[in-house]
């Protein structure tokens, strides 16, 4: 179906569209449902009301995707292994099944570490039980035990291993806890059971969860600092390292004069994890992911927690100013002079690609953090976010989210392929951040596109210099003159890319 | 930290002002001082292990006391070059016109299935999932498959649903066919609507099963009414059709290749299933869900054909039984035309089935390509290389090095089986090039380091996932095979045919030439190689 150019949601010139204009436009989009999937799809689709109440503002998050419609969601596994357990580099991480799910996992979300590959460090690495059909008819135990002992044997510096089991392993019921009790205390070695098969729960968000209980119960508050703790010792939480984030990020903690006892879970370890209970305060950045340990660590520990953001320069001064509040004098005047340190490097950024950004309108869909905590950064850089929306966020998310855009931009929870695609046409945003697989859909409509869980290759995108480098992907990739020369000239009557004009100049 | 080293710290990148100021990414950020510095300081807290310990233990790894060790191993796999059943139940599906890859079990293998798949082909890739969970463990997912295919014929209006299964449902005993009869009762599916399906259990074969149990679904489906003499196929006028069957082929070029090859035979190609299009669209401005793909009714009367060619033998077992068996059509079973002999014999294995010639043109296509090689020939003579990959791809390959005097040295298949390697070792020892190889089947990607570093080669080709033991053993790689992330627009090339055999030839010899420049000394640096 096609929705009309005309639609008052995207008139060139007209007003800002109305809640009602987006409303319509949801609804239109909507319409190619079956009735039963559009009645529940209705409500994941609202245009925003940043002044309503939460219940009012916020749209039905975190539910089953419905069969069929091509959802962007991925599973528990995806969850635990491939987001919260992979990074974590001195142990080795089982993907306990059959090939695939390890196969996929396998290198592709770029969670930096340093350390030497297959000696002390194993992020980049697949290991898996290679599940055969008799693992499936006798159970996968003793497959498992053998298992632990030749990572054991081959890789003796690793400080634990965590099974990260697949669907069938639930399924058939294996008892991979009493193995990994057995071995784990037969080799003096951490083994942590982790049961995040993928069809537990409606997407990677319950492996989340799942992966920071197995934390809390087989890890957490079992090893004490390699140092002396003192008053500024905080724990970086929920941030992955993609392409260097949290090395970015820690930087700008350690300006301010913090010390960061514990990064969980990019370039992190055993030791780290173990150990994160001495911290004075848990700094969360991906909320969505980490929040549960972060409340274990207060209720168990006393250890208060403060989210932040350090996507571009107001979000990233107003969370120094705010982390800075839970200490002393001392704290609050280093980061003063680290601000203001910071602030004309921030204004040369915005000073070289604000002028090619300002006006351009981004639409996002990415995991449960992004599309939130991005919105500032694009805003620093004269950027408007016209809609966004999570794979697998919760309710609390959307609540949060809404208090950061304007009236009736539209947010989208778990949408399908074909939604997402539809609302492009019809709002015709200069840039969508999304995923590898829909990255390539929008380079055939000629969208700008970056891919925005691994930063399309490149990052940090957090911290000080992170904001630099996501400035110039995006002005790379939004002033890229390849965008032009999508029609031939002997076409030139023919239908125009759905982004006519996106290069260099077109705006400015 | 000295008071020297802090001040250069802070005085680094965020005090370049105005046009100065450099913008730098994780490629050179990292290397800055005060994040050496950083790093340094995290180890601190890391319990890591010394650098004395890790560097002797870096060198035991190293080592043939390692090597026996790893090799040991019967239970842990690790960097496994092999992927699961549905992931090539897809690309099947993605062959055939107007065809939507549904994956019945639980939906993160698909989100997996469209990731990886266009990671390598740098295209859109649409599938959709039965979208299981606890529920339907404990009731099937009769339930979901009927919501499912309902919203995706809504939403994406299929001419065909293309159903594989998870490990999920294979264990819970989903009927898949059962569960379709289920979707016509209820009407979410037209009586009759073509919905071929296969069962694709991840925990029996690879990518490669997966990809022969769906196209033998497809063609058993479309051809179930087909009799070898009853068909004629209109689209044939004079000329001899048959039908080409890719396999599971990362080159989207190999496809285009081999009609235009045969073309100048004078034959007309059926392709089962063709995903060149479906995986290498153009980009126009107007995305499309179903931009390629073998024409539903091409398949139904590919039975008329004269033969099938199959470029791959391991990922098309089931589906070769069925021509040959059911069809009654002859099945020219050659090698992968990947290499100059190859290619040879599968042209005058077709030449002779259709009764046609191979003209001048070919020949002195040919012609220009061995020209090439003898061109090339002192640089890729003697280098002892590293195979690993897809069997059929290494087979062919294979064949091709031993061809340009290269030696075959460690042939790594971790989805080989008996089979692959009767072939394997029946070509190598029919070369001296050959005879010092040896064959690993069922092994993986830690095993092939292990060879490397024990008995090191000059030079390893095969996918991407190899590139760190290239570096640790300080040999490049030639990107080859499936999956290639890293490495950008090689799957749009050929390497089949002769055009195939001079794209491989470009690659391996410029590798060679690139390495051998980058380790020349001054005095070594010559202008004309």
């Amino acid at each position: 179906m096609t929705i009309s150019n005309e639609n008052p949601a995207v008139a060139a010139g007209a007003p800002p569209p109305t809640k009602g204009d987006v409303q319509e436009l949801i609804d239109g989009v909507l319409a190619a449902y079956p009735a039963k999937a559009r009645k529940l799809r209705s409500k994941h689709v609202k245009p925003n009301d940043p002044s309503g109440t939460d219940e009012q503002c916020a749209v039905k998050a975190n539910i089953k995707s419905r069969p069929g419609v091509m959802t962007p969601r991925g599973c528990a596994y995806a969850g635990s292994k491939g987001v919260v357990w992979g990074p974590v580099k001195d142990m080795v991480h089982l993907s306990h099944g059959p090939i695939g799910c390890g196969q996929y996992s396998w290198g592709g979300r770029r969670n930096y570490a340093t350390g030497t590959p297959g000696i002390d460090n194993f992020v980049n690495f697949q290991f898996t039980s290679d599940f055969q059909e008799k693992d499936i008819v006798f159970g996968g135990n003793k497959k498992l035990a053998k298992i632990t002992e030749e990572i054991a044997g081959l890789f003796p510096l690793a400080r634990g291993i965590s099974v990260q089991s697949e669907c069938p392993v639930g399924l058939i019921g294996d008892d991979i806890e009493a193995v990994a009790k057995e071995q784990g205390e037969a080799l003096d070695l951490p083994i942590v059971p982790v049961r995040c098969e993928g069809f537990r729960g409606v997407s990677q968000s319950l492996g989340h969860h799942i992966a920071n209980d197995a934390i809390r119960d087989f890890l957490l508050g079992t090893k004490e600092p390699e140092v002396e703790t003192g008053p500024y010792d905080v724990a970086l939480m929920g941030d992955y390292n993609i392409g260097g984030d949290a090395w970015a990020s820690r930087r700008i903690l350690e300006d301010m004069g913090l010390r960061v006892i514990a990064q969980w879970s990019g370039d992190g370890t055993m030791q780290e994890l173990a150990s994160a209970h001495r911290a004075k305060l848990s700094l969360l950045h991906c909320y969505r992911s980490m929040n549960y340990i972060c409340t274990t660590l207060e209720q168990e520990y006393g250890i208060p927690w403060e989210e932040y953001n350090f996507f571009g320069p107001t979000k990233i001064i107003e969370s120094m100013r705010r982390i800075a509040e839970y200490f002393d004098d001392s704290i609050r005047e280093k980061t003063e002079a680290a601000i203001a340190r910071y602030e004309p490097y921030f204004a040369d950024v915005q000073a070289r690609y604000g002028p090619r950004l300002a006006g351009k309108k981004v639409m996002l869909l990415i995991g449960g953090l992004r599309p939130r905590h991005t919105i500032g950064a694009y805003e620093d850089l004269g950027m408007q976010v016209i809609g966004t929306g999570f794979e697998f966020a919760h309710k609390e998310d959307y609540v949060k989210t809404s208090k950061e855009l304007g009236e009736a931009v539209l947010i989208y929870d778990d949408p399908s392929s074909y939604e997402l695609e539809e609302f492009t046409r019809a709002l015709k945003p200069d840039l969508v951040g999304a995923g590898v697989k829909e990255k390539y859909v929008y380079h055939k409509m000629g969208v700008p596109f970056r891919q925005m869980h691994s930063w399309d290759y490149s990052g940090p995108y957090h911290g000080v210099e992170g904001f630099a480098v996501f400035a110039r992907d995006m002005d790379t990739t939004i002033s890229s003159p390849s965008w032009d020369l999508f029609t031939a000239p002997w076409q030139a009557s023919q239908p125009a890319p759905a982004v006519a004009g996106a290069g260099v100049g077109s705006d400015v | 930290m000295s008071e020297a080293t802090a001040g250069r710290a802070d005085s680094g990148n965020l005090d370049l002002r105005g046009d100065a100021l450099r913008v730098l990414d994780h490629n050179e950020l990292f290397g800055l001082q005060e994040y050496v510095q950083q790093h340094a300081a995290k180890r601190e807290l890391e319990a890591a292990p010394s650098d004395e310990e890790v560097e002797a233990t870096l060198a035991w790894s190293r080592g043939w006391e390692y090597r026996e060790l790893n090799f040991a191993r019967e239970a842990v796999v690790v960097n496994p070059l092999k992927a699961c059943q549905p992931l090539g139940a897809v690309l099947a599906a993605l062959g055939f016109a107007g065809t939507l890859p549904y994956v019945h079990g639980s939906q993160g293998c698909v989100a997996y299935f469209r990731s990886h798949l266009s990671r390598h082909f740098k295209e859109p890739v649409p599938a959709v999932s039965s979208s299981m969970t606890e529920d339907a463990a404990v009731f099937g997912g009769q339930a979901n498959l009927i919501e499912g295919v309902e919203n995706a014929r809504a939403l994406y209006h299929p001419d065909m649903i293309a159903i594989s299964t998870t490990c999920m449902a294979e264990v819970i005993g989903d009927d898949v066919g059962m569960f379709v009869g289920s979707a016509e009762q209820a009407g979410a599916l037209p009586v009759g609507f073509l919905a071929p399906y296969a069962n694709t259990p991840s925990f029996v074969g690879s990518h490669l099963t997966g990809y022969d149990s769906m196209l033998y679904a497809i063609l058993s489906l479309l051809t179930k009414d087909a009799s070898p003499d009853a068909v004629v196929d209109p689209a044939a006028g004079s000329r001899p059709r048959i039908n080409v069957l890719p396999g599971f082929d990362p080159y989207v070029g190999n496809v285009r290749e081999i009609s235009r090859l045969l073309d100048q035979l004078g034959v007309d190609v059926t392709v089962l299933g063709d995903h060149s299009d479906t995986l290498d669209s153009p980009a126009d401005g107007d995305y499309k869900l179903y931009p390629g793909g073998t024409p539903l009714a091409a398949v139904t009367a590919a039975p008329g054909a004269v033969a099938s060619l199959p470029l791959q033998a391991f990922s098309t077992r089931r589906s070769r039984q069925l021509i040959r068996d059911t069809w009654g059509q002859p099945v020219l079973d050659v090698a992968p035309p990947i290499g100059i002999r190859n290619t040879d014999a599968m042209l005058m294995a077709v030449a002779e089935a259709t009764g046609t010639e191979i003209p001048v043109e070919v020949t002195a296509e040919r012609g220009r390509v061995i020209d090439a090689i003898t061109d090339s020939h002192p640089y890729v003579h003697g280098k002892r290389v590293a195979v690993a990959g897809d069997p059929d791809l290494v087979l062919g390959l294979l064949s091709f090095l031993l061809e340009l005097g290269a030696e075959p040295t460690h042939i790594l298949c971790t989805p080989g089986d008996a089979d692959f390697e009767a072939a394997a070792y029946e070509l190598l020892h029919a070369s001296p090039y050959g005879a010092h190889a040896t064959i690993w089947t069922g092994k993986d990607a830690w095993h092939l380091r292990s060879l490397v570093l024990t008995e090191p080669v000059d030079l390893i080709i095969g996918p991407s996932y190899l590139k760190g033991i290239a570096r640790e053993a300080d040999v490049p790689l030639v990107r080859f095979g499936f999956p290639v992330f890293d490495r950008h627009h090689l799957h749009r090339y050929p390497i089949i045919g002769y055009a195939g055999a001079l794209n491989l030839l470009t690659w391996i010899v410029n590798t060679i030439l690139d390495e051998l420049d980058r380790k020349a000394p001054d005095y070594g640096l010559d202008i004309v190689r």
